[in-house]
This record gives structure tokens, sequence and C-alpha cells, in this order.
């Protein structure tokens, strides 16, 4: 089963500039979960702190019962195996093929045949449906092509964790509703932990059993879906809608901090399931259990989605 | 000032990773090659003429105090000693070091570097220690190219422009140059040559905002390079001074 990440008070600056303070959260192990916010908030800052590419100020990052943000480097180094991580822009090595990016962790953490690297990378480019482009170099590849790439070479080591900044960016609306599914089916296939970090609605709606959101320089909440897509809370409920009419403006500057405005709360639309053929999510038997306990504590609406999720009459 | 700390930081870790395994040969050899074919031409080009000044200016005074015999000795030390390091450093940080720089601040700007520590590459074993030693080695070989090309320089133009005597002119080079000399000049150049890929890798790893900071992280690694390279040879030249006395006349 995938592993989970505990973030403690975690706060990043660059300089003078403050990103965001006091963000604690607990990505639950084997389970999928999105942190939203608008752009420029620290969302990708906030993975590469995951990863432990940026060192916060301040907090702590437990996974494994190591904590990232003070360990030894070789440490690091072993806690990277873990994950798999999809960066925004591919980050796909420029003077390799798509082939030899996809086969470069392989090669370098494994010791295995040409012939058993061939089929993984074959396996792993059908998955993302990148047949026939093994030979061409990163520079000649569509943004959405080096997304999938990516991915593909973040899939390659099967990680227990799989950190993905905006699988949906570059991609159209249909090869995005294929990643949500190809990310639902390997989450259904081999437990692993996902984390999305996205501005997508859609993906926000259907993928996730957890969801969080970023908005100036704080976390607005991370929990069951439930809790966010319920909320009433303006930011969350204008983002989710997608409209213009509250607080968030055009740019970090012109976000307001309060107000008031008319509260439009989003239908819950249903999770996405497996694809037919495929085991069920165990995730789904764990969160249950979670959220059963935390139920008491849920707003009226989100309570009355969990238990109608459940098959229990409202 | 945390930048020197860092690029201090870098060199060391550079050394550190140069013992350890799998060594990256191929990426050795391309970069080696890469250096190697982008300052060959230069240094030829700009040490006959560094070898003819030297010479003939050397020529002019030598005859002025009337100790012409000494040309060739003096002339020698000139360039093995001192012009010989600097030109091939200034021309491994000029060519190979710019390329260096914008070639790893590019992959940084394209977030290929942290997508190789989180695959749990180490970037400094895997990009710059090859580097840096393409760049070291490069300069030794380069130093030995300059300095023979810049003597042979010096000795055409003072025998054969300024009419001086060839056989004084060999002569002397035993009567002032000696062996360590030649050694010295090496290690500069060997030296030299590791600051320039050290330098060169710092800034490429590290630009600020984009791709225009790339191209001010060159600017920039080369310029550092120079003020260190003379900053360096300074102190070298001195203590080089104190341990080996130079020959008495
Ligand atoms: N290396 C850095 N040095 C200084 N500032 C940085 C650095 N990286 C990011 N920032 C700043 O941090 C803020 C958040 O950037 P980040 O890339 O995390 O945003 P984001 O939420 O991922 O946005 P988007 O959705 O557009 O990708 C920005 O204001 C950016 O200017
Ligand atoms: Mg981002």
């Amino acid at each position: 089963m995938g592993v989970q990440i505990e973030v403690h008070g975690l706060a990043k600056s660059f300089g003078r500039q403050n990103i965001w303070q006091d963000v604690s959260l607990t990505v639950p192990a084997g389970e999928l979960s999105v942190l939203l916010g608008p752009s420029g908030t620290g969302k990708s800052v906030f993975l590469k702190c995951l990863v432990g590419l940026l060192r916060p100020e301040r907090g702590r990052i437990m996974v494994n019962g190591v904590d990232l943000c003070r360990c030894t480097e070789s440490e690091r180094y072993e806690l990277r195996k873990l994950f798999g991580v999809l960066f925004q822009d591919g980050a796909l090595f420029g003077s390799m093929t798509v082939y030899d990016n996809i086969a470069f962790p392989l090669r370098e953490h494994t010791r295995k045949t040409e012939a058993e690297i061939r089929r993984l990378v074959n396996d792993k480019m059908e998955l993302v449906g990148l047949v026939g482009a093994e030979r061409k170099l990163p520079g000649e590849l569509s943004g959405g092509m080096r997304k999938r790439a990516g991915l593909a070479r973040a899939l390659v080591l099967d990680p227990e964790i799989i950190l993905c900044d905006e699988p949906d960016s570059g991609l159209d609306p249909v090869r995005t509703a294929y990643l949500s599914q190809l990310l639902v089916d390997l989450n259904a296939q081999v437990d692993v932990t996902i984390l999305i970090v996205t501005h997508n609605i859609s993906v926000a709606r259907t993928v996730p059993d957890n969801l969080g959101m970023l908005y100036r320089r704080r976390l607005v909440g991370f929990g069951p879906r439930e809790i966010l897509l319920t909320s009433e809370e303006p930011v969350v409920a204008q983002f989710l809608g997608g409209h213009r009419h509250g607080p968030i403006g055009m740019s970090e500057e012109t976000d307001a901090a309060e107000g008031t405005w008319p509260s439009t709360v989003p239908e819950i639309v249903p999770q996405l399931t497996p694809s037919p053929g495929l085991p069920a999510r165990q995730a789904i038997q764990r969160r249950q259990e979670r959220v059963r306990v935390m139920l008491p504590t849920l707003s009226p609406a989100a309570r009355e989605h969990v238990l109608a999720n459940w098959g229990v009459p409202r | 000032m945390t930048a020197v700390g860092q690029m201090f930081a870098l060199g060391l870790e550079v050394l550190r990773q140069l013992l350890r395994r799998p060594f990256q040969y191929r990426e050795l050899l391309g970069q080696f090659w890469f250096v190697a074919s982008v300052s060959i031409l230069p240094s030829m080009l700009v040490s006959i003429p560094f070898g003819a000044v030297i010479g003939l200016e050397l020529g002019s005074l030598t005859a002025q105090i009337g100790a012409e015999s000494f040309d060739g000795a003096a002339s020698v030390l000139a360039i093995i000693q001192q012009a010989s390091p600097i030109v091939t450093t200034l021309i491994i940080a000029g060519a190979g070091g710019s390329a260096i720089c914008a070639d790893l601040g590019s992959r940084t700007i394209r977030e290929e570097i942290d997508a190789m520590e989180v695959l749990g590459v180490s970037p400094v074993h895997r990009l710059v220690v090859p580097r840096v030693l393409a760049a070291t080695s490069v300069a030794v070989l380069l130093n030995g190219m300059v300095s023979v090309v810049g003597v042979a320089g010096g000795y055409f133009f003072n025998v054969i422009m300024q009419g001086g005597t060839p056989g004084a002119y060999v002569a002397s080079f035993a009567a002032l140059a000696q062996l360590p000399d030649l050694w010295v000049s090496e290690l500069k150049a060997m030296i030299f040559g590791f600051l320039a890929g050290v330098v060169a890798s710092y800034r490429g790893l590290h630009p600020r905002g984009g791709p225009k900071g790339v191209g001010d992280a060159v600017n920039q690694s080369v310029v550092i390079t120079f003020l260190l390279l003379f900053l360096v040879n300074a102190v070298i030249t001195a203590v080089y001074l104190r341990i080996v006395p130079p020959k008495g006349m």
C-alpha cells in the first residue's frame, strides 16, 4: 500500500516574499488527493517542498517516520525513491529521446537487462498513449505529449507516492478525462498514494477522495472531498464554480480577504470509478472508516452527502 | 557572500563525488571533446601573438641593457610561468565555461536538474563532475600547447625578426628556466581549469529568474572566473617563488 505524507505547520518564503504559511495536512496512504489553488499561490512550490527540492523555513514533513526537512542527504535520496513526480512542464531530459527518458530511472536504479527495460518502457508508453513517439526528442513533442512522457517516466519505477503538478494543463478535455481515469485506475491496481495539484475544476470534482485548497498564503482546508465541495466559503465556492463573482481577482494583489457574495454551492458529481475489469479501490473502504470518525464534526451538507454516498437514505 | 560559500561547497562536493562510482566516462568524453573543440583554435590564435609580443618587448628591453643573451630564457619564463596558464584558462572560461554555464542553466530552468534529483540521481555526480574534469584536463593539455606555440612564436620573432642569435636563445633556456617552472605552469593550469569549471557549473545551476537569467549567469560566470584567476595566480606565483628559488644568473 502507498505511504502517507504528514505536513505540520509548514511555511515557505523566497526572500521577503512569503508564499504560504501554517500549512498542515495529511495525505492519507493509498488515497487520491487534490490540492487546488489559483495560479501563483505556490502549489508547485508546495510539491517541491514535499520532495525536498526546496527547504521550508518552518514545519515538518513526515514520510515513513523521517522528517524530510531535517534529514541527511542520503536519507533524502533514499526517501525520494518512494516518489514518482510529474513536473509542470514534464521536465524531460532534452538531450535524450522519449524512450531513453522513460528508461533513465530503470537504467540508474535497477540491474535489468535492455530487453526487460524495453518491455517495461513500452508498457508505460502504451499506458499514457505515446506509442510511436519513442525516437522523438522532447523538443519535437507537443506540450501535452511531454506531459504524458513525464508521467510515464514518473511511473516506471512503480512509486509508492505519485505527485502530479497540473497533469491536465496543456491537455484537451478528452485527454484530461483519460488521464483522470488513468490515475484512478492506477490507484485501484496498486493502491498508490496520489497527490494532484491543479486548478482544473473537473479534475477536482471527479477524481479525489480528499480535497484541499491554497489561497492567500494559507491552506483553506484539506479533508474528505465532501467538505470542500459543499463549502459555503466564498473563495471555495467561487473557485469550484469557476466564475468572477467572489473574492478571487485577476491577480494575487486584487484578491480580497473579505466581503459578501451570494453563495452558490455546486452539485456534487459522483467520483470516477475504476475501469471495468479492474478491482474495486481499497481506498474507499479505508476512507469510509476515517470519515465515519469525523462525521459529527462535518457540516450538515457534507454529512448528508457522505451518508448518501454510503447508500444511507437521507 | 552566501554565493561564495555555496561555490566553495560545490567545489568540495565535486572533489568528493569524483571518487564515486559509477564514473561517468561517456559524459566526460563528450564534454572533453566539446570543451577542447571550442577552445583549441582560439588559444592557438591568441598564443602566437602573445609569444610574439612578449618576445619583441623583451627583445628591445634586453637590447637596451645589453642582456640579449638572456632573451630566450626571459621570454620562456614569462610565457610558461605566467602567460600560458592565464591565456589557457581565459579561453577555457570564455569559450568552454560559458558553454557549460549556458547548458546547465537551460537545464535548470527546464527543471531537468530538479527532475534528476527527484529520480535519485545526483546532478553533481552526473553532470558537474564530468564537466569540471573536462575543463581541468583540457586546461592542462592546452597549457602545454600554448607554451609550445608561445615559445615558438617568441623564438620566431626574436631570432628571425630582431636578428637575435639562435644559439644564445636556446642556451639561455637552461640558464634561467628550470623544470619546476613547467610543473608549476601545469599545476596552475589545472587549478584554473578546475575553478573555471566549478564557477561555470555553479552559475549554471543557480540562474535567477528564467531564460534572461541564464544569459546573465553566463556573463557573470566568465567575469567571476577572470577575477578569481588573477587573484589565485598572484597567490600561486608568490608561494612558488618562495618555495622554489629562481635560478641565479
Ligand atoms: N525559485 C523561486 N524563487 C523565487 N520565487 C519563486 C520561486 N519559485 C516560485 N516562486 C514564487 O512563488 C510563487 C508561487 O509559485 P508557484 O509556481 O508555486 O505557483 P503555482 O501555484 O504553481 O501557480 P501555477 O498554477 O500558475 O503553476 C510565485 O509568486 C513565484 O513567483
Ligand atoms: Mg505551478
